[in-house]
């Protein structure tokens, strides 16, 4: 039996698959709703993703799957946490899928899934990712629908 | 009532930039849920063993309960009977839970989905595919004013919808 743990969360948001694509893509728009993390990369397969978090790298890691606007999946290895260190590195894809609106005159609906797995058993970081990706995702879509993303306090 | 048998199957957290008082007035006020919950209105009296019940646009009883846990702005918790579809209202009742955190500027609402008998996961699959849709419009709803544009929801979950049907009359069969 499998009892390697997955994590899927769904969030849907009143944008484009476009912008939803750059929102995940530019360091700009993270920084914003990422609790102050630039994810920087060109998103060619096989490129890097560096995460920059006050000034250090904190991921170092790996594009898997780059279609754009639908489809982007990287390796997932925090390295500023000293008890993650030695676990293997994980997987997070981010499914864009679009849903029209009933009414001609009003706008796309976009549902994104973000499944993170590949974990190995006992992980520390499945609980951790857990917390933190609503917490992320929750902000992007304010920052999407508002022009602002959410002011968390901790 | 004993709570310990009901056991989390579905749970969905979303952060809302509003207070818990927003948060819990739309939970339980007619013409607020109808704008964020498929069209449906909560009819509630928000006290302990309280009625509560959802009803469809067109005036169908769609979901019926009772208020097990009321303690506003934090913590409601009703069962909750599938009515609208034959094959559910058979099962067991469930238990939904809204647990809502004071952040600061924020609030975190947590809605847990709880079973009394074990399922088959086809029979979650309304749960998990519905609860992200009102949640997440009951989010831009309380910080934008209004829902999100009116989707084609069910083009997306009618095969899950049939499966469901069928699963539930394959576990009511077997009770009875």
């Amino acid at each position: 039996m499998n009892t390697s743990p997955k994590f899927i969360y769904v969030t849907l948001i009143t944008t484009t698959p476009e912008k939803l694509w750059a929102a995940l893509t530019s360091a700009e728009f993270t920084k914003q709703y990422w609790g102050g993390t630039a994810v920087e990369s060109d998103w060619q397969v096989g490129s890097k993703v560096v995460f920059r978090w006050k000034g250090r790298i904190v991921h170092n890691d790996t594009v898997l799957k780059s279609e754009p606007p639908r489809l982007l999946s990287y390796s997932f290895h925090p390295l500023h946490i000293e008890e993650l260190l030695s676990e293997p590195p994980s997987r997070v894809t981010f499914e864009i899928e679009e849903f029209t609106g009933k009414s001609a005159r009003q706008g796309p609906v976009v549902k994104l899934t973000v499944t993170h797995e590949d974990f190995q058993a006992e992980s520390k970081i499945f609980p951790m990712i857990s917390k933190g990706w609503p917490d992320i995702l929750s902000s992007l879509k304010t920052l999407l629908e508002t022009g602002r993303a959410i002011e968390f306090e901790w | 009532m004993n709570l310990d048998r009901f056991k989390p199957k579905t749970v969905y957290v979303t952060y809302i930039a509003t207070t818990p008082e927003k948060v819990w007035q739309a939970l339980t006020t007619g013409d607020l849920t109808k704008q964020f919950f498929f069209g449906r209105r909560i009819e509630i009296e928000p006290q302990p063993d309280g009625l509560f019940r959802l009803w469809q646009p067109d005036g169908t009883l769609d979901v019926e309960g009772k208020v097990v846990v009321c303690d506003p702005p934090r913590k409601l918790a009703v069962t909750w009977r599938v009515m609208w579809m034959e094959e559910l209202r058979k099962l067991p009742e469930c238990l939904v839970s809204y647990q809502l955190d004071d952040l600061g500027k924020v609030v975190r609402l947590t809605m847990i989905e709880a079973h009394q008998i074990e399922l088959d996961e086809k029979m979650l699959e309304g749960g998990r595919r519905g609860w992200p849709v009102i949640l997440n419009n009951l989010k831009t709803l309380l910080e934008t004013g209004k829902p999100m544009p009116e989707f084609d929801f069910m083009s997306d979950a009618k095969d899950a919808l049939e499966e469901m049907k069928r699963v539930a009359r394959e576990q009511t069969n077997l009770e009875t």
